[in-house]
């Protein structure tokens, strides 16, 4: 079997599922749990100053698809609600009886340089592998200076990560906050500061539902909701794209990325690496199933890499992100159309509808004796949009059929239909 | 084996038609199918349909890998608990079994999981190239199996996989026991039952010697005295009698003797077939035989057993299956006398009204008689006490006319273990019988290794 031992940033571990931040890593029972589970590494709760925050009831609320299946789940927790001491004692003593496990701690204290110059000097006796600097937290904390309200300015992040490199020799990594516009600039502000990671994301801002009856959203607190933080399968498109951001911007080149957000399968975490990352963190999947699932996640991913040849990590990690290019560098002679297999097709009329109301008008419909009706591409109107085929509920069914059209490779910027091309 | 019914017509149809009624009775999952159905599984924890089933397959977490589609993890799953998944993904009765227990199966969903079917799913699609598990460092160890049936198969792979050398003494030509010779033969088509003891044997390390008869040309003392630990598989082999005059008349036979040939038989239109046919007993056995010879072409096929409908062994979706092939049944009825023509063949049987009075089974005065040509008993399987001749053998202690062993498999005669059909503990299911070869085969390794840790 392939060999799913990493090293990040300096930080070894046996296998690239570390379990982020968050309840699953609250304290020494949950944690202990989690290796014996077989997770490779995990990111303890953030520590922060003493006094420990305190935490409100009702803190998750969550978004639901089809059969009460969780997409995401928000949350308005904040950092560890236990003391530092309490924290550091079982950090020291986990990290002890399992040495080969990765065990980061991720950090929040105010952004005042003593405050920091306590900290560090702290955990890294604890003997842990890494700190983590939480810049991320979206609910709460930001209201007192702390968590996003660190993340979503640059300068902030670099100053943080420069002190944080200056009062401790372990590696550091920085954890980004998704509520900011662009990316790129907390990820190269961190490497300016001279950090050895970056990790992302952390949650979104979100409110998932209203009770319509008391008018209040969830969850509810009393008689009153706040924003919370959300996580979960629904965030892994923008956790992709914004890893991909990173991976792929000369700014940041060679910088270590951990992965995080809605990773629930071995197929995800692949994912992830393919786009850059060096190990992944999962917090949701492990909530709603508990630590087991990782023993189906190593499998599938060891299996997969056997089938292609992968002997370790690195030899696919990235290899998406030289496919992944800015619209502008797209081949714009490149032609799919769809086709429908009418062997597979239980006649829904999905693809039909979608395509009529609000595409191209290019799938047929033509009534039959029975009643049913048959649905044909009108090839000459698809312009391949993939809408036909993502609301097909058969899997395999709509095939995207890519044409030959004997046209060369051209890109908008070459385009004598740009007004604005690049001279050639 | 069917010479009994030498005397009575073969089959109208066509070869190729009877192939076609005796193709699987529950046609494999499409992967769309798989996708579906294992997307409805809730993942639980402690989940219950693991406790249902005997082999303890970690169900939740297999189902979850073909919904990640990875079905060689899936397989590898199912076969680390149970390396015989495959025919007992076919052959269990998971509506008592797993699916009985599934969460889903209640009044408010409507129906549960299909786990059996996921089972196969994962398990024919799975093509693995090589034997998906090795064996650990050679122990020098050698283990005797008596019977290559699914306890002492199970048992074998269990033991090779520890390291140790394992021989199986099997008395038939072909090993697999009942998956060979006895499982109805649309629960478990084509060559399954050999192909799955191939791949079995793809771990090493495991001889079969066929024509190996204990209590005939092979001994228990000889076994013990040269090998490290005896696993004892027979399964059970005797025939159980009605206790009727003319039981032994042309047309009467036991059912399972039925099934052999039919199991075996290249060519069904070959077969002596009875156009009106009698089946007494009520477990799956009776079942599978009565539904067998309806698909063969019977006309008439007549199921009678002598208590109530709540009473029959087989379980309710057998009893669907029979009915859907115009079995009828006859509850309340007790075998009287075998009737037969002038030439001495069975015509048909008088039967006893039977009735509970005061809880306990007694005939009502009344009687009736069916026509027939043939009658299949299937009134269960007995121990053929022949396996346990020799002066060792018929030491060991009994648990009615079976093999006593305790939760360990361990019989009354140290280093000697037991189980499947031929020991009391349990039920006598496929998937019981590689349960028990399994822990049987935990015990002996346990065994050899601290005698050598104390060594
Ligand atoms: C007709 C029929 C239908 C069935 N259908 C089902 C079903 O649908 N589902 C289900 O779960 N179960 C079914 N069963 C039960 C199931 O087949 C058995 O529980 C299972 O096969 C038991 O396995 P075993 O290894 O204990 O015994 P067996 O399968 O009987 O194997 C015993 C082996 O030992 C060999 N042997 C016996 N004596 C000796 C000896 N003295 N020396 C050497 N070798 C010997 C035999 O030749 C045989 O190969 C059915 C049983 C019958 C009879
Ligand atoms: C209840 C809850 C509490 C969290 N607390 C923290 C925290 O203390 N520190 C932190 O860095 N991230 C925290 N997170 C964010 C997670 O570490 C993670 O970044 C996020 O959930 C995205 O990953 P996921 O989709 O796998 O859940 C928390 C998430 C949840 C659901
Ligand atoms: S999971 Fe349920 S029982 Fe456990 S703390 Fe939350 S609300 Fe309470």
């Amino acid at each position: 079997m392939a060999d799913l031992s990493i090293e990040f940033a300096g930080i070894k571990a046996p296998n690239p599922f570390w379990l982020a931040s968050a309840p699953p890593t609250d304290k020494a029972y949950n944690v202990v749990r989690a290796f014996e589970a077989g997770w490779g590494g995990v990111v303890w709760k953030t520590l922060g100053e003493d006094p420990a925050a305190v935490n409100v009831s009702s803190r998750y609320s969550a978004h639901y698809g089809a059969n009460r299946v969780v997409q995401g789940i928000n949350n308005i927790e904040l950092i560890t609600d236990r003391s530092l001491e309490i924290n550091l004692r079982e950090i020291t003593q986990v990290k002890r009886d399992w040495p080969d496990r990765a065990l980061i701690v991720s950090l929040m204290v105010p952004c005042e340089e003593n405050a920091w110059k306590f900290i560090l000097p702290l955990v890294e006796a604890t003997g842990a592998d890494g700190i983590e600097l939480n810049f991320g937290c979206p609910h709460g904390m930001p209201e007192r200076g702390m968590g996003a309200a660190v993340g979503q300015v640059p300068e902030y992040v670099e100053m943080v990560t420069r002190w944080c490199k200056a009062y401790c020799s372990l590696p550091v990594i920085v954890k980004l906050t998704p509520n900011i516009t662009d990316i790129r600039q907390s990820a190269r502000a961190a490497h300016r500061g001279g950090a050895d990671a970056v990790s992302l994301i952390n949650t979104i801002n979100s409110i998932t539902s209203v009770d319509l009856e008391r008018m209040v959203a969830h969850p509810i607190v009393g008689d009153q909701s706040t924003h919370g933080g959300y996580c979960g399968s629904a965030v892994k498109p923008i956790a992709l794209n914004m890893v991909a951001e990173i991976a792929r911007d000369p700014a940041t080149h060679g910088l270590p990325i951990c992965g995080i957000g809605g990773i629930g399968s071995w197929r995800d975490a692949a994912e992830f690496i393919a786009l850059g990352s060096g190990a992944v963190q999962v917090c949701t999947a492990a909530m709603l199933h508990g630590f087991r699932i990782v023993e189906d996640m190593k499998d599938g991913l060891a299996r997969w890499m056997d089938q292609h040849g992968h002997r370790s990590l690195e030899a696919f990690r990235g290899q998406a992100v030289e496919h992944t290019t800015d619209w502008k560098y797209l081949d714009i002679n490149y032609k799919s159309i769809a086709h429908i297999d009418p062997q597979t097709c239980i006649g829904c009329g999905r693809c039909h509808i979608a395509c009529e109301d609000t595409s191209h008008q290019a799938i047929a419909s033509t009534p039959a004796a029975d009643g049913t009706h048959v649905y044909q591409v009108i090839e000459e109107e698809c312009v391949g949009c993939n809408l036909c085929q993502i609301t097909c509920p058969v899997q395999d069914c709509i095939e995207m059929v890519a044409q030959d059209t004997g046209k060369p490779y051209l890109n908008w910027t070459q385009d004598p239909r740009n007004p604005y091309r690049e001279a050639s | 084996m069917t010479d009994p019914l030498n005397h009575l017509p073969r089959p109208q149809a066509r070869a190729d038609q009877l192939a076609e009624r005796f193709s699987d009775l529950a046609p494999p999952l499409t992967a769309r199918q798989a996708a579906v159905e294992s997307a409805r599984c809730l993942y639980c924890y402690d989940a219950p349909c693991i406790n249902a089933c005997p082999s303890e397959i970690d169900i939740p977490s297999f189902i979850h890998r073909i919904s990640d589609e990875n079905l060689q993890g899936a397989a590898q799953r199912i076969l680390s608990a149970n390396i015989l998944g495959g025919s007992c993904a076919r052959v269990c009765p998971t509506e008592i079994l797993c699916q009985q227990a599934c969460v889903r199966n209640n009044a408010q969903e409507c129906a549960p999981v299909l786990i059996g079917q996921l089972q196969r799913y994962a398990l024919d699609n799975a093509h693995f190239t090589e034997h998906p598990f090795r064996r650990s460092p050679a122990t020098g160890k050698r283990i005797a199996v008596v019977g290559a049936g699914p306890a002492g198969l199970s048992c074998a792979h269990r033991l090779a996989l520890h390291g140790h050398e394992v021989v199986v003494f099997e008395a038939s030509d072909k090993p697999g026991g009942l998956n060979e010779y006895g499982i109805a033969r649309y629960k478990l088509v084509d060559d399954y039952a050999q192909r799955e003891v191939a791949f079995l044997l793809g771990i090493g390390g495991i001889e079969i010697r066929h024509g190996q008869r204990l209590g005939g040309n092979l001994s228990l003392a000889s076994l013990r005295e040269q090998y490290d630990a005896v696993f004892l598989g027979l399964g059970l082999n005797a025939v159980r009698a009605l206790g009727l005059p003319d039981e032994h008349a042309p047309g009467l036979l036991p059912a399972t003797h039925y099934i052999r040939e039919l199991r075996q038989a290249d060519d069904l239109s070959q077969l002596p077939l009875a156009d009106r046919c009698l089946v007494i007993g009520a477990g799956n056995t009776a079942i599978d035989m009565a539904v067998q010879m309806s698909r063969l072409g019977a006309r008439d096929v007549n199921l009678v057993y002598r208590r109530g409908h709540a009473d029959m062994g087989a379980t309710d979706h057998e009893q669907a299956i029979a009915k859907a092939n115009q079995v009828r049944l006859h509850t309340w009825a007790r075998p009287d006398t075998v009737l037969l023509n002038e030439a001495g063949q069975v015509r048909g049987m008088r039967f006893a009204r039977t009735t509970l009075a005061e809880g306990r089974l007694s005939d009502t005065g009344e009687t009736f008689e069916l026509a027939a040509d043939a009658i299949f008993k299937a009134i269960g399987q007995g121990f053929d006490d022949a396996s346990l001749a020799d002066p060792a053998a018929a030491q060991l202690a009994r648990e009615g006319e079976r093999i006593r062993v305790d939760a360990h498999m361990r019989t009354s005669l140290p280093g000697v273990y037991a189980g499947g059909d031929c020991t009391a503990l349990g039920q006598d299911l496929t998937v019981q019988a590689v349960q028990h070869g399994k822990l049987a085969a935990e015990a002996i390794h346990a065994q050899l290794m601290t005698n050598v840790e104390a060594a």
